[in-house]
């Protein structure tokens, strides 16, 4: 079943023209992959997934709903959990804090601080710390502890492995597998293109605003010319 | 060292009644980040409508929640119907809210008239506590005492509460909160109409002492600015320690140096914005 179904939108980020008419879909319990140079509007795509820039044309739908032009804070109730770019913590709340801000019942799957601690065991003894005093790599797992206390369906990963190194890449690895095992649909943008495809069950490649390739993970890794076009490598 | 004490005392007094009118302005500029040139108004206005009910009521006790509700009210239907729908556009806030300000001023001059008015100070608490040759008036105790007890219940929520979390997690990105499912626009809501209350209270109690009359509120504006800068935007402990500042500056200063009391209360804040321009305790 489609969870996700984006259907030609046009987004603007100020005045410059972002996405010129992308239209992708997700399927229901996979983890998707979405690749594609600097720049190419990953992240304003993930902006107008969850309300943050509203497409001007266009229709985004979720779970067959039409979420185009919905508040963020309702997107949130919807179901679609949001793990930004950057991790976006909140500096001046405690760990614990940032995820109780976050808790919603969502889809009754139960995820409460304790699983989330379960999950990461790592942020249970930063618990009482402030977000700003943690490291990035358990920054990054708060971000996803935040994102997974609303209890969505979707959760929506936008460069979850800027910046860290490679063994924390390899806990929230780990991490983001459990949670696909436990039937959680999963959007992975990344530009490391290795390390999305080792997690992927289907793969979107984005450029100039469009997605120009879509294709399993294996068949991606096939195609060089896609990969030296639109990838770099 | 009389001269100092009681100084000290009267700069303390007077910038926990600054500290009341400053947390809100420094609040709403936190959650909103709306710089609200009406905020002095709240301070008036609420002396205004306390000075109403005790006409018609005789009740001082009474004046104080009904100016501070009224103008809380005034303040939400302010947020609700003309704020809200510039969203995040500085310049235009900062056109409506003056806009307010000079329609507060003009509608309360109409109403109330232009004479100076004192908020009448019930007889328990317009006397003064003697030591040796000190007289301490008990109407400023008490002003310490509010403040210290509204100052007390604010940091409790803001900083033990999940509500409070919710309002620091808005304060830090309010993008952010949207999207982890906070919906800030009523957060902001309670804010700004909290912000109002706490200026109108401000205004209710320090009518009892500067009188209340046309100009107050452009008169305690900029010292709630200075407060608010000098402390750092959207902190409460800030809003504290500026208010004390600028409380213990701007008497200390008037009695050292009367001619040169304007330079006393913002040579400080100059020099603190110079060595840190987020204010002593604000981000980024």
């Amino acid at each position: 079943m489609t969870i996700f179904q984006i259907e030609d939108i046009h987004t603007y980020y100020g005045d410059s023209y972002v996405l010129q008419g992308l239209t992708m879909s997700l399927e229901e319990g996979q983890i998707v992959g979405l690749l594609g140079r600097n720049g190419v509007g990953k992240t304003t795509l993930v902006n107008s997934l969850v309300g943050f820039n509203h497409p001007r044309q266009g229709r985004i739908l979720f779970k067959g709903q039409d979420i185009t032009h919905e508040h963020s804070y309702k997107i949130v109730d919807l179901g679609i959990g949001l793990v930004p770019q950057g991790r976006r913590v909140f500096p001046s709340l405690s760990v614990e804090e940032n995820l109780i801000v976050a808790a919603r019942v969502g889809n009754g799957q139960g995820w409460n601080k304790e699983r989330i601690y379960e999950l990461f065991p790592r942020l249970k003894e930063r618990g009482r710390n402030r977000a700003n005093t943690l490291s990035g790599g358990e920054q990054q797992m708060l971000a996803i502890g935040r994102g997974m206390m609303s209890n969505p369906d979707c959760l929506i990963l936008d460069e979850p492995s800027e910046g860290l190194a490679p063994v924390v890449i390899q806990q929230v690895w780990e991490a983001i597998t459990k949670l696909k095992e436990m039937g959680l649909s999963i959007l992975l943008v990344e530009q490391n293109v290795a390390l999305a495809l080792k997690l992927v069950d289907f793969v979107h490649v984005m450029s100039k605003g469009v997605v120009v390739h879509s294709s399993l993970p294996d068949d991606l890794w096939a195609n060089e010319e896609v990969k030296s076009n639109y990838l770099g490598l | 060292m009389d001269f100092w004490i009681l100084q000290a005392f009267y700069g303390i007094s007077y910038g926990a009644l600054l500290f009341l009118l400053a947390s809100g302005l420094s609040l709403i500029f936190g959650v909103m980040r709306i710089v609200n040139l009406a905020h002095g108004s709240y301070f008036l206005l609420g002396a205004y409508v306390a000075l109403t009910v005790i006409w018609v009521t005789d009740s001082w006790l009474l004046a104080i929640p009904a100016g501070a509700l009224t103008i809380a009210i005034i303040g939400l239907a302010m947020e609700r119907i003309f704020l809200r729908q510039l969203g995040f556009a500085p310049l235009r806030q900062v056109l409506l809210t003056v806009g307010f300000a000079l329609l507060f001023q003009q509608g309360a001059l109409d109403l109330w008239g232009g004479d100076n008015m004192f908020i009448p100070v019930p007889e328990y608490l317009n006397w003064s506590i003697q030591t040796g040759t000190l007289f301490f008036p008990v109407y400023r105790i008490f002003m310490i005492a509010v403040v210290a007890v509204v100052g007390v219940i604010l940091w409790l929520v803001i900083e033990k509460t999940t509500l409070g979390a919710v309002i620091r997690a808005t304060v830090d990105d309010a993008e952010m909160a949207r999207g982890i499912g906070i919906d800030t626009s009523t957060i902001s809501m309670g804010v700004f109409a909290l912000g109002a209350f706490l200026a109108a209270l401000g205004g209710v109690i320090g009518g009892g002492f500067t009188g209340v009359y046309p100009g107050l509120d452009f008169e305690v504006l900029p010292l709630a600015f200075a407060v608010v800068i000098i402390g750092g935007m959207g902190s409460l402990r800030g809003a504290l320690i500026g208010s004390m500042i600028v409380g213990l500056m701007d008497n200390i200063g008037k009695g050292l140096f009367p001619e040169l009391s304007y330079f006393t209360l913002y040579a400080p804040m100059v020099l603190i914005l110079a060595v840190k321009p987020t204010g002593l305790f604000g981000r980024e």
